[in-house]
């Protein structure tokens, strides 16, 4: 049996402990409003440009010249697979399900004998990664100095996407990330985004417009700029499903700190019972045989 | 007068939805002053300053950085690369991307022609801002 003080030392632990998860879970749940309320005031942007390149690219997406961040290479050989995951752990299994996630697409891929190249983003992807796919990882970006995600950084990620594109180091390009459904759920999801998949045009839209200067000048800049309104809503998403999912491991382990100091306090005050009984019984033993 | 919906968004938030009377927006190839019933139009934005008018008088003032238009008959959609109203657009901060940009297209001198493009438009739309700083 345990003595007491080491009982009471190890109460003492556990409630600090509880301290520290209960602190980092109301942390979580600050920034995950705030991370929530940066997702929604991106949305209405990603949907008016999902609407003007309907009206723009199904008109030029037959044409031999159309670009090729929206047609592709036309080839299918060499996979990019862009990796979206925190900076930091203690979030349940968030980072582990894209990792798997991850895993099983660059597994699929190589069994249909393409090549894959994968870009990681955040420091947690890459470390699960490199354990087995360290020779197929081209590029690691991370944002663990950044306080807040901005569009900056997703542009930053887009241009390094359209430079490999540029430099036909690969075919296809999906982007792996966490999609953020509610607080308690999130699941990983492959999104293409080379060649881009056009979102359903309107049956009233079509050829109405007029285009200033060219249509395909206009493409020709807006398809970088999908391209990185699509990687920011990953990394939107990204920060707060990270949160979402922090808070709820938090509470978790709150609450399994709450049962293990229950537990070890009966224990204590069962300890201390049996010492006291036991000095009585010796106290009267030694009076009776007086 | 006949009025239309007009929307300002930029990646990070919507920054104005409202019922104005006529917005003068930098079309990449000359201000547009748009008024309610325009014909269709999908147009490119170079950096410069929207103004929107209401009731006869200008009532907003905003330095956009490049983007894109969409103008229907009874609303416009600008989506802006970067939005900032005049008033707080910093004389400095504008400077320096100035320079920034500056700098940028001199190390693109050997790039490609599409690089070598971008890098000006970025100088052209730094320029634009430091002179809406100055004028603002």
């Amino acid at each position: 049996m345990p003595s007491l003080k080491s009982l009471r030392l190890r109460i003492n632990s556990v409630k600090s402990t509880r301290k520290i998860t209960q602190a980092m879970k109301m942390v979580a749940a600050a920034k995950l409003r705030r991370a929530q309320s940066q997702a929604e005031a991106a949305r209405p942007y990603a949907e008016r440009m999902e609407r003007m390149l309907a009206s723009l690219g199904a008109s030029i997406a037959g044409s031999p010249d159309a670009p090729k961040l929206l047609v592709g290479t036309g080839a299918d050989k060499v996979h990019l697979l862009v990796v979206v995951t925190a900076e930091r752990g203690l979030c349940g299994g968030f980072n582990t399900n894209v990792g798997r996630f991850a895993r099983a697409q660059v597994r699929a891929l190589e069994a249909e004998g393409k090549t894959v190249k994968i870009i990681t983003v955040g420091r947690k992807g890459a470390v699960y990664l490199k354990r087995e796919f360290a020779s197929r990882i081209v590029a690691e970006i991370g944002f663990a100095n950044k306080k807040r995600i901005g569009f900056e950084e997703a542009s930053e990620v887009s241009g390094k996407i359209s430079d490999m594109l540029d430099a036909g180091d690969f075919d296809v390009c999906t982007l792996i990330y966490n999609r953020f459904k509610n607080v308690i759920s999130q699941t990983p999801v492959g999104q293409q985004l080379i060649p881009a998949p056009l979102p359903e045009m309107a049956a009233d839209g079509g050829a109405l417009y007029e285009f200033e200067p060219t249509e395909e000048e206009i493409l020709a800049r807006l398809l970088p700029q999908n391209l990185g309104i699509q990687i920011y809503r990953a990394l939107l998403d990204n920060a707060a499903g990270f949160y979402g999912s922090q808070m709820t491991a938090m509470d978790n382990a709150t609450r399994n700190a709450g049962e293990m100091i229950n537990k070890l306090t009966l224990n204590y005050n069962r300890t201390r019972q049996a010492n006291i009984t036991r000095e009585l019984i010796e106290i009267i033993s030694g009076a009776e045989a007086l | 007068m006949a009025s239309f919906q007009l929307e300002l968004v930029s990646p990070e938030k919507l920054l104005l939805s409202r019922k104005v009377d006529m917005a003068v927006i930098p079309a990449a190839e000359g201000e547009m002053g748009v008024l309610a019933g325009h014909a269709p139009m999908i147009v490119a934005l170079r950096g410069g300053v929207i103004s929107v008018r209401e009731g006869g008088q200008v009532t907003e003032q905003l330095f956009v950085a490049g983007g894109f238009a969409e103008v229907a008959p009874d609303r416009v959609t600008i989506l802006a690369d970067e939005a900032t109203p005049l008033a707080s657009l910093s004389k400095s901060e504008a400077t320096q991307r100035l320079a920034e940009a500056e700098a940028a297209l001199a190390a693109a001198a050997s790039e490609t022609p599409e690089k070598r493009e971008t890098a000006m438009a970025r100088v052209l739309s730094a320029r634009a801002m430091v002179e809406a700083a100055l004028a603002a």
